[in-house]
């Protein structure tokens, strides 16, 4: 495992990255506003010590942006630990929370500051004895240190990116994971490889990575490097480590287990926000619905003007007086269908993969919610066993001690998380429908510049042929 | 067949005997109204009038309301139809005040019988079409039932449409018939039936034969029935694809509704960006809402389209007479010719066509010479007859020539100038469309941006 850069807080299997923080080559940069800086981690271990770590936190949050030395070394010296950086494992060992103070850091993605660019592209199909599949090409470029090069090219198959999104949830079951595309669309797809199936789910892919790749926590994972950078046999081994399936296995029936007692605990604010994910989910996936049924009602229209603006044509075989008019209304209506096909290209670029996107993050964002349950029940369930039992009692404490932490630094996680994709929701949702309404004016502008110079051609030889008569 | 009967007077002012080229401008404008109880109110005293339109000088003509009724059918069975209310008023030339001097319902079938008639007594002449008697070329939010309000609107509009264009044309606004039908409401139609014009009517069946065995048709009438066949068949596929163009234009906005009321729903659960939400499904459904009068406006347009692709109905009318009229005198001249061959064989006793005659002559002996005189006496009278008839027919069927020719150049002319302001204002009803599609989505994006 290479060095973990600023992302670490807290070596902890709920959540990292709390803050802004990068580092590339040894040094920390700090995120240019100081109340985005998080607390300084590691420097206790333990039990919690909420009051003195708040002050602690305010005292850095006050601090100059620049001034960060102190911290500076904690970081690396956290960093080099790697034992406790083991992100693959539900450890419960947890330090402490001067997480608490994360409350008040938010995240923000620094588009100033990138330096990781990846694009996907070049779909291309495989065939094997067993089965066909499709590969892409994914070229990072980065100036980061933890990177042996500074280029990359590798091909992945979708099975790798729905290996590489698990990987991230079981590493931050409560951040919010960019959606994958679907495994299949089952309504109206003729052959599972067509074009634009392949290269909707491309731009989705290119999506996915990139939403990773400025996600201030995410973008540090050993796991997304590995998947940027391995080569084919190399990440197929990687892919073998980690927990086995039994393992796997066991902790999903106890999850499952743990989540049919039920949410009566959840706190408040979290009530709330499965409130807004409900509804939100619901508007959303009608949204989509509409908007899709937009685009075929737009296809159909384009599909009959076709053939409408032809008709005038034929007509002026016939009508020798006609002929200029006739003409110049076929004129116009082949220039509105060709600007119809042009707002269906836009809606379809810029709307739907938009509002479909966040059709799937509304479904991740369920899930994200069960996983804080979950580990909220496993702390209930403890809690309530040491209201019964009476032997182990000291056992017991540790673990719900430990527990608590790790409640605790998933809620923290998800809510900074959730601020985080809320604003990004709102960006994202304003600039498409801003661009579809943009489209609209677009098309309705092109079509009326068009009839009214017709109008105006018509006008102007009706003055002359009036005048023609009087002479 | 006489262009207008003589014993029908004409009661109201002289017109013009020739008809003029140039169509009343001022008829287009009341044909392109739709503003309900269209009248033509802009018509008098306005100079660009010209003389063949003298009625709608001193005479308006509207029909102004629809009511539905019901009645006893000619089998005693209750029946619901529809009746028109048509008003006339007379405009005193001085103040240009107009007075309603008649006002009476008719109903649909009574414009048919008008026009039957019409039809009948004025052949060369290219009769004004009805509206359609049901509705065709419906897109889905149309309805095909005649009693629909909106049906029963531009049905109206048409029925107008139609009185106007017979009372501006030069000799059919002479008709007695058609003043009655204006002006006496009741034995009306008794009136029309004792002219006994159902009579006079070719049969269908004569007029067809005719088309397939006329030899020399007049090459001018060919190239009409040709132009009146592409004609229907251009506009009917205009209409069609129009019609479907209509529906998906339809579907597109009312689908964006359905945002209207999601944003308005999800704008509950934001905070910064409810708003905006708010308001711009409040647009989208401004947007949704305004196609309805847009798709109603083009239907008066597909309505003006109609009203030509039954007039090439009326154009064939022309035609097919013209065809049964050379027919006729075809026949008359073949009839003729064999008479006189008949009869010159009979004279000089050779026999080059076979005659029953004079098989039976040869079977059973000759004839004597008084017989034979006797035979050639009749046929020279026949002939005699003939030649009469033939030149009457010849005479005729020039006089149709002319004059049905004369009133397809009018046609033709109101024609070019009826398709061309359509077409134009096609293209006007097009340009309001994106004026208000520009200013919906205008407003739209605002709302978006601040959200």
């Amino acid at each position: 495992m290479g060095t973990l850069r600023g992302a670490g807080l807290a070596a902890t299997a709920c959540g990292r990255a709390l803050s802004g923080w990068r580092a590339s080559a040894g040094h920390l940069r700090s995120a240019p506003r100081a109340s985005r800086r998080g607390a300084p981690v590691g420097r206790t271990r333990g039990t919690a010590a909420p009051s003195r770590a708040a002050a602690a936190s305010s005292a850095l949050l006050q601090a100059d942006v620049l001034d960060l030395d102190e911290d500076e070394d904690d970081l690396e010296v956290f960093s080099k630990d790697a034992s406790l950086m083991d992100m693959n494992s539900f450890s419960p060992v947890m330090p402490t929370s001067p997480l608490s103070m994360i409350n008040q850091v938010k995240f923000e993605d620094e588009p100033d500051l990138k330096d990781l660019f990846i694009t996907v592209d070049e779909p291309e199909s495989h065939v094997t004895t067993i089965e066909t599949f499709i590969t892409y090409r994914i070229i990072t470029k980065t100036s980061r240190g933890e990177f042996d090069s500074s280029e990359f090219e590798v091909r992945r198959r979708y099975q790798d990116f729905l290996w590489l999104k698990g990987k991230l949830e079981e590493a931050h079951p409560t951040l919010i994971i960019p959606p994958l595309p679907e495994k299949f669309i089952v309504k109206g797809m003729v052959e599972r490889f067509n074009d634009d199936f392949i290269e909707t789910r491309r731009k989705a892919l290119h999506k996915f990575l990139n939403r990773i790749a400025d996600h201030p926590t995410l973008t540090f994972n050993e796991d997304f490097k590995i998947f940027l950078t391995a080569q084919a046999r190399e990440l197929s081994s990687h892919k073998k480590q980690g927990p086995g399936l039994l393992s796997k296995m066991g902790q999903t029936v106890r999850a499952v287990a743990l989540s049919m007692r039920g949410v009566k605990s959840r706190p408040e604010e979290f009530m709330e926000m499965n409130d807004f994910i409900e509804i939100f989910s619901q508007k959303i996936n009608l949204i989509d619905k509409i908007s899709q049924r937009i685009y075929k009602e737009e296809r159909e229209y384009f599909d009959e003007m076709k053939e409408y603006g032809p008709i005038h044509i034929l007509w002026s075989a016939s009508e020798e007086d006609l002929v200029d008019t006739l003409s110049g209304v076929a004129s116009c209506i082949d220039k509105c269908c060709k600007a119809t096909e042009k707002r269906m290209a836009g809606l379809s670029e810029a709307l739907l993969p938009v509002v479909h996107e966040y059709v799937l993050y509304s479904e991740m964002l369920m899930g994200v919610m069960k996983r804080r349950d979950q580990i909220q029940a496993e702390l209930d369930s403890k809690v309530e066993a040491l209201t019964y039992k009476k032997a182990d009692t000291d056992l017991l404490t540790e673990e719900i001690g430990k527990l608590e932490d790790k409640v605790e630094c998933a809620n923290n996680a998800l809510k900074a998380d959730w601020e985080r994709w809320k604003q990004n929701m709102q960006n994202d949702i304003k600039s498409a429908f801003t661009d579809m309404a943009e489209e609209n004016i677009h098309y309705y502008e092109q079509c009326l510049a068009t009839w009214e110079s017709f109008l105006t051609s018509q006008t102007d030889l009706h003055w002359e042929e009036a005048s023609e008569d009087k002479i | 067949m006489e262009q207008a009967s003589p014993d029908l007077e004409r009661i109201l002012q002289p017109a013009p005997v020739e008809p003029l080229g140039h169509h009343d401008a001022g008829l287009e404008t009341a044909v392109g109204e739709e503003a309900e109880g269209v009248r033509d109110d802009e018509r008098p005293g306005d100079g660009t009038m010209t003389e063949n339109n003298f009625w709608l000088k001193k005479i308006e003509i509207s029909v102004s309301e629809a009511e539905k009724r019901t009645g006893r059918n000619a089998m005693n069975m209750q029946e619901t139809y529809t009746a028109y209310l048509i008003e006339t008023r007379s405009v005193e030339h001085i103040d240009g005040q107009s007075v309603l001097t008649d006002s009476l319902w008719r109903r649909y079938s009574e414009f048919e019988l008008l026009r039957n008639y019409l039809l009948v007594y004025y052949p060369h002449i290219v009769v004004p079409p009805l509206p359609e008697k049901r509705a065709e070329f419906v897109w889905h939010k149309l309805s095909a039932d005649n009693m629909d309000p909106d049906f029963v609107e531009r049905r109206r509009i048409g029925l107008e449409n139609f009185l106007l264009r017979v009372a501006s044309h030069p000799i059919l606004c002479r008709d007695k018939i058609f003043y009655l039908f204006l002006t006496q409401e009741g034995n009306w139609k008794e009136t029309v039936n004792e002219t006994g014009f159902q009579l006079k009517a070719d049969s269908r069946l004569k007029a067809l034969n005719a088309t397939f065995r006329v030899k020399n048709p007049d090459k001018r009438f060919t190239e009409l029935k040709h132009y009146s066949d592409e004609l229907q068949s251009v506009i009917s596929h205009l209409l069609r694809v129009r019609a479907r163009v209509a529906d998906r234009l339809y579907g597109v906005y009312k689908v964006h509704g359905n945002y209207g009321r999601v944003f308005s729903e999800w704008s509950a659960i934001e905070k910064e960006m409810g708003d905006g939400l708010q308001s711009a499904g409040h647009h989208m459904d401004v947007y949704a809402s305004s196609i309805d009068d847009i798709l109603e406006d083009e239907e008066h347009y597909a309505d003006q389209l109609k009203e030509y692709l039954f007039y090439a109905e009326a154009l064939r009318a022309v035609c097919r007479k013209h065809e049964l009229m050379q027919y006729d005198l075809e026949m008359a001249a073949q009839d003729l010719a064999s008479k006189k061959q008949q009869c010159e064989e009979l004279a000089t006793g050779t026999v080059r066509t076979f005659s029953l005659k004079g098989m039976t002559t040869k079977l059973f002996g000759q004839e004597t010479p008084e017989q034979r005189e006797a035979r050639i006496k009749v046929l020279e009278e026949q002939i005699s007859e003939g030649e009469q008839q033939l030149k009457s027919k010849n005479l005729e069927g020039r006089e149709f020539v002319k004059n049905a020719w004369a009133d397809i150049e009018r046609f033709k002319e109101q024609k070019n100038h009826d398709l061309k302001e359509a077409l134009i204002s096609y293209a006007v009803m097009q340009i309001s469309m994106c004026k208000k599609g520009i200013q919906v989505w205008t407003n739209a994006k605002e709302c978006f941006s601040k959200m």
